[in-house]
């Protein structure tokens, strides 16, 4: 044992050497050559500067990797990757009954201090929790990678923008329609898609994502393709929030006496979807307690021993694909009475990899977590503004990170205890 | 008439179909051995188009008159940087995931796509860039008024396809490397008893697909002369759609099932709509992993507890 506690400087900077070479080679074309028409432009020092940071990376944690304390946690790493669900303690802090109150009431009363900007923000936000929350059914809850699922949210954007259009509907009407249509789209194409191979299903769904978005696209007589559509805005028991009426109501001001403002139409906006959003976190925390969700949660940790055990592993996940569409069809239809306008350029395979970051961010199947990610994911970049260039590969490396260092994310699951009396906790 | 049209679009669809075939081997091979979609593949193959532009743009400046000499070591340090970009995704992005949960190396394959295609726009900028026609020059067969148009590039990706196929098909068969590979796919743990060090034999694969993925990257770029930091997302996607068309697993299958894809999505685009093709494609894909996903040539695949 004592032989093995030197630290082997030699070793390391072997490692720090071989892994800086390779940096080298990786990143010297691409970033330290920048085309300019048919030539180069000079730029070597930046990939030396980038293999310089790895080699030297490398070498740190190579002396770190052999040190005790490093053995130790690169052993507890590699087992840490065992059971999936730990059960919650059953004891209570003492306010924490007041937690969600206070927290329901701080949301209602957010809009009433905010800007219209920030409030534009914080609704855009919002409509990303409701994705998240949507998008953890089916891939934190039931295990299925879905990678279109952007798809669901299309449909529900241009089910309002096309009922208004063709059929002179209004916001009230069209959004359980919204929700509906897109939960029996999630199962016309998962019916058969479910039954197959699980890491097929990523590749189908991101297949049907774009099929979804280029037919949008094509389809220049209906849906206007890349021209977009336009999309009503909600109404107040037939008041609008226009200047004037357009869907033959009265206008909201006018009928309170008070002045015009836009505000009024993103308060009105912001306050039924943190209502939605509020539903939907209790709806997914019951739903995650009875059969149905805890055969989602088995069925993600072992499909064959539950198809033993008599679970119909097409029909729970049918459940579970449907349910995530349809919370993907409500988001999609705040998200254009918000815009107000939509076209297919906002349903990329980008949107359904955002998504996918906070869910996986927010820790697979963790409701707190993808609340938390969602906000986070949408706000913090818009704080940041200098750094929107690398938006994208934080989130990438974020993922890739999170995956080697914690799979089952952030904040685990946690499943409710059982005392004798009954549901605690 | 008509049949010129066919035998035109045919022969388009078999020169993308190599290109899809060469992209699919890297899809195969990986998910033969470790059972993973390599969803980075496809901006693996992007990173090869941007490498070929640069690589021949450093070696005009040095002043290079001879094409074939310019293009053949563009070929050969495109490959090998590529290849070392997949063994680099391998090692940091799916080694440390070994045995880790089923979703885990997906999510991480998606990361890593996000990764490339950004530290690319980062780094050469969104725009489109380009490289200047090298190789022009057309073949015509029939008459004066119709006929079939083969251009001189056309035959050269067909050819180099066949060529790169040729090869691997030969180091997999007949080669000691070869066969590990194949007793690594047959059964992982059996092989690492046997002594064959299967890390590294699953790095080869990954710098092998790469390397396959860099051959079609250079041969596009020379074809069409144009590309951005998106390109691999829908090429990757047509990819893993001819692999299973092939048969996933199956390295014949994956150049089959390309060729396959290619034509009939060349004869789609030309009888029925151009702006469908893609909507064509993924269908064929939902519909093949319907009614055969063991594809043409694959084994039906057999769950095991």
């Amino acid at each position: 044992m004592s032989l093995q506690q030197k630290i082997s400087l030699r070793k390391a900077l072997i490692d720090g050497f071989w892994s800086g070479l390779l940096a080298l080679v990786i990143f010297g074309p691409i970033s330290g050559l920048v085309l300019q028409g048919y030539e180069v432009r000079n730029e070597l020092i930046r990939p030396l500067l980038m293999a310089l940071l790895v080699g030297g990376g490398r070498f740190l944690v190579s002396c770190f990797a052999q040190s005790e304390k490093g053995k130790r946690y690169v052993d507890g790493l590699a087992g840490k990757r065992g059971a999936g669900v730990t059960v919650a303690s059953l004891k209570k802090g003492k306010y924490q009954y007041l937690v969600i109150p206070v927290l329901i009431l701080a949301g209602l009363c957010l809009p009433f201090v905010l800007g219209k900007y920030w409030l534009t923000v914080v609704i855009l936000a919002l409509i990303y929790v409701l994705l998240g929350l949507g998008l953890n059914i089916v891939v934190g809850l039931a295990g299925m990678l879905d990678l279109g699922y952007v798809a669901f949210y299309a449909v529900g954007a241009y089910t309002l923008a096309m009922g208004a259009q063709y059929f002179h509907l209004g916001f009230w009407t069209l959004l359980p329609i919204a929700g509906i249509g897109a939960a029996l789209f999630g199962a016309l194409l998962g019916f058969p898609v479910l039954r197959m191979h699980g890491d097929y299903l990523a590749i189908v769904t991101l297949g049907f994502g774009e099929i979804i978005r280029l037919v949008l696209n094509n389809l220049l007589d209906i849906t206007g393709g890349p021209n977009g559509a336009s999309a009503p805005p909600p109404t107040l028991f037939g008041l609008e929030f226009t200047r004037r009426a357009k869907q033959g109501g009265i206008p909201f001001h006018e009928y309170f006496h008070i002045s015009y403002s836009p505000t009024y139409k993103y308060i009105f906006i912001y306050l039924v979807l943190f209502t939605i959003v509020c539903l939907m976190i209790l709806f997914v925390t019951r739903l995650k307690q009875m059969p149905m969700g805890r055969a989602w949660e088995a069925l993600r940790e072992d499909e064959i021993a539950c198809r033993s055990l008599g679970i119909n592993h097409v029909t729970v996940k049918l459940s579970a694909f449907m349910m995530g569409a349809m919370v993907g069809g409500t988001a999609g239809m705040f998200f254009a009475t918000y815009q107000g306008f939509i076209n297919p350029s906002s349903f990329t395979f980008f949107e359904s990899a955002l998504i996918l970051a906070i869910v996986v961010l927010g820790g697979l199947g963790s409701t707190v977590g993808v609340i938390i990610a969602a906000l986070v994911l949408t706000i913090l970049p818009e704080v940041l503004r200098d750094f929107a260039e690398y938006r994208v590969l934080m989130f990438g490396i974020a993922m890739v990170l999170m995956m080697v260092w914690k799979p089952r994310g952030l904040i685990r699951i946690k499943r409710r205890a059982f005392n004798a009396k009954g549901v605690t906790s | 008439m008509d049949s010129y049209i066919i035998g035109q679009q045919l022969l388009n669809g078999l020169t993308l179909g190599s290109i899809y075939g060469l992209i699919a081997i890297g899809y195969t091979m990986v998910y033969g051995i470790i059972g993973m979609i390599n969803f980075a593949h496809g901006d693996i193959y992007m990173i090869s188009a941007y490498l070929t532009a640069i690589i021949l743009a450093v070696i005009f400046s040095f002043g290079v008159t001879s094409l074939p000499f310019a293009l053949l070591v563009t070929l050969l340090l495109t490959m090998v940087i590529t290849g070392v970009y997949g063994w680099a995704i391998e090692r940091v992005a799916y080694r440390p995931l070994r045995g880790s949960t089923r979703l885990a190396p997906l999510i991480s394959a998606i990361g890593m796509s996000l990764v490339l295609q950004n530290y690319v726009q980062v780094s050469q900028g969104a725009r489109n860039q380009g490289i200047p026609i090298l190789i022009d020059g057309v073949v015509r067969l029939g008459g004066e008024e119709q006929f079939v148009q083969i251009t001189h590039i056309q035959i050269l990706i067909v050819l180099a396809s066949f060529i790169g196929m040729g090869v691997l098909t030969y180091i997999i068969q007949k080669t000691s490397l070869g066969r590990q590979c194949r007793a690594t796919q047959q059964d992982q743990k059996m092989a690492a008893i046997l002594g064959i060090n299967t890390n590294r034999i699953i790095s080869t694969v990954f710098v092998i697909g790469s390397a396959m993925a860099a051959l079609a990257g250079v041969l596009v770029t020379l074809n069409y002369g144009s590309f951005d930091f998106y390109i691999g997302f829908i090429i990757g996607i047509k990819a893993f759609t001819a692999a299973v068309l092939g048969g996933i697993g199956s390295l014949p299958g994956a150049m089959l099932g390309g060729i396959v894809l290619g034509m009939s999505e060349g004869l789609f685009a030309g009888f029925v709509s151009a702006d469908y093709k893609d909507v064509f494609a993924f269908s064929l894909l939902v519909l093949v992993l319907i009614f055969r996903p063991s594809g043409l040539l694959g084994k039906p695949e057999i769950e095991k507890v």
